[in-house]
């Protein structure tokens, strides 16, 4: 697994929150994101990481997306 | 009733951070190893697989490579360790605002009032050990007591990933059997001294007669019975303000000796702009300004002087560095090392006594100099200089990071 940080369209709701919304892929594909069915505070083991987890549904699939300091990543194959 | 303390310890905390980045280390002996200045690293940390080959805390490098030929050696990263105590504490409060800190891994929380909320001591030992886990990646081992000493105690005797209780019922079996240097402030000369009257683990200085140990320990050989018989009353304190950095300084060896005022000017800005820097982003001003200097023979010397006003601004730090230097330097020899610290630090809204003639000044200062920091952060440190600095680019570096963090004291 590799850690992999990604560019992420991001929206800025007016009650402070971050709601990611688009994905973009290393190769410059877009992933939109249905929806975010739960953001916590946690590690990445698997590829070395720690900060808001937002757990995404794309195109149907589960995908973990981390907020790091100001940088987004997830753990690629 | 019985007050519930925890005390919640970070296992080989600085190790446990670099290996959760870095998963090609993590089964691997890993050590942590300071020092820039001085050229001779030792370890600060250690994980347990390094453990296990004999490092040790305080070893050399050459020691520690010694012991274990494969050991891979990292340096530190205090800012992401004081992020990382930071959201350890966090969890913390989530059950109860008495948490008091002693050092930047272990910190005993006072959960007596919390438990008709959350569940018995024990219950919120292992909830905190999850959610750790679970939200940093890293383990921690609680001590579950009645005082604070028991509840030291008790973090330490399992570990890593672990809760020990230690209560009214078990503590004469779990306690007085460990070795009586295992005791909070048991070093090595008080050690001594008890052994020298046959005193070798808690329970023996436990059951000791009270006068006997203030006949050779004084006054502190009272304290330590009652430590060993957990009638330890200390109260958790609330360590919210004080700020867990001691001091913020930055030192540099040189490419090549510094032979003249000018040349030490140029390093004394590039050193206080770095540690002005990092007095922001940690949100603290300092008042007091120190610097050292190490001559070419290796002879090195610390001077330091207050300011007028606590400061986070590289400008008023440089300043008076460089009037310090001064004022102690006549240039009997090159110069290889500078330094510059600014201790006395307080955090950086607490109120502060403004100058009546130079405070729109100082406000436009600090407003510039936060300004620089976020150009800085879009587009390198070097995107914006001093013209200073250009007159050489060798003394021009973005100096090694040198925290230094004391543990605070457990009686004030
Ligand atoms: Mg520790």
């Amino acid at each position: 697994m590799r850690k992999v940080f990604v560019d992420v369209v991001v929206k800025f709701t007016k009650d402070g929150q971050k709601i990611p919304l688009t994905v973009i892929w290393e190769d410059g594909k877009r992933f939109q994101i249905d929806k975010v069915t739960d953001v916590r505070r946690a590690a990445s083991l698997k590829v070395g990481g720690q900060g808001m987890r937002y757990r995404c549904r794309i195109n149907g699939k589960e995908t973990f997306l981390w907020l790091e300091d100001d940088r987004w990543f997830v753990e690629a194959k | 009733m019985d007050r519930v303390i925890l005390h919640s310890d970070l296992n080989s905390f600085y190790a446990s951070v670099e290996c959760l980045y870095n998963p090609d280390i993590r089964d691997k002996p890993v050590a942590v190893c300071g020092s820039q200045s001085t050229r001779h690293g030792i370890v600060l940390a250690r994980n347990l697989i390094a453990k296990k080959f004999g490092v040790k805390t305080g070893d050399t490098v050459r020691e520690a490579i010694d012991k274990c030929p494969c050991l891979v050696v990292v340096p530190p990263d205090y800012e992401r360790y004081l992020r990382f105590s930071v959201l350890a504490r966090d969890v913390y409060k989530r059950y109860t605002d008495l948490v008091e800190m002693f050092g930047i891994d272990e910190c005993w929380l006072d959960v007596t009032e919390s438990t008709r909320l959350f569940g018995s001591g024990e219950k919120i030992a292992h909830e905190i050990r999850n959610t750790i886990k679970e939200e940093l990646g890293i383990t921690v081992s609680v001590g579950v007591s009645f005082n604070k000493i028991f509840a030291k105690l008790g973090s330490d005797i399992k570990k890593p990933d672990a809760v020990t209780v230690i209560d009214r019922e078990n503590y004469k079996n779990k306690v007085w059997k460990l070795p009586v240097q295992d005791l909070l402030y048991v070093g090595k000369s008080t050690c001594r001294k008890l052994y020298n009257i046959g005193i070798y683990t808690i329970g023996d200085l436990a059951c000791a007669p009270v006068k006997l140990l203030s006949r050779h320990l004084g006054k502190w050989g009272e304290t330590l019975w009652l430590f060993a018989n957990g009638y330890d009353e200390t109260p958790v304190q609330k360590t919210d303000n004080q700020p867990i950095i001691k001091s913020i300084g930055n030192s540099f060896t040189t490419p090549r000796d510094l032979q003249n005022n000018e040349d030490v000017k140029i390093l004394l800005f590039v050193l206080s702009d770095s540690v002005a820097e990092r007095l922001r982003r940690h949100n603290l001003r300092g008042r007091t300004v120190q610097i050292s200097i190490r001559d070419s023979e290796l002879m090195t010397i610390e001077r330091q002087a207050p300011m007028e006003n606590y400061t986070y601004t590289s400008l008023e730090i440089a300043r008076k560095a460089y009037e310090i230097f001064l004022k102690s330097w006549d240039w009997h020899k090159n110069i290889r090392l500078l330094g510059v610290r600014v201790t006395d630090l307080i955090t950086a809204d607490t109120g502060i006594q403004l100058s009546l003639i130079d405070e729109n000044r100082r406000v436009k200062r600090e407003l510039l100099e936060k300004s620089i920091d976020s150009i800085r952060a879009r587009f390198g440190h070097y995107s914006v200089q001093r013209a200073l600095l250009l007159l050489d680019n060798r003394l021009n570096a973005n100096p090694a990071e040198d925290h230094v963090i004391h543990p605070v004291c457990y009686f004030r």
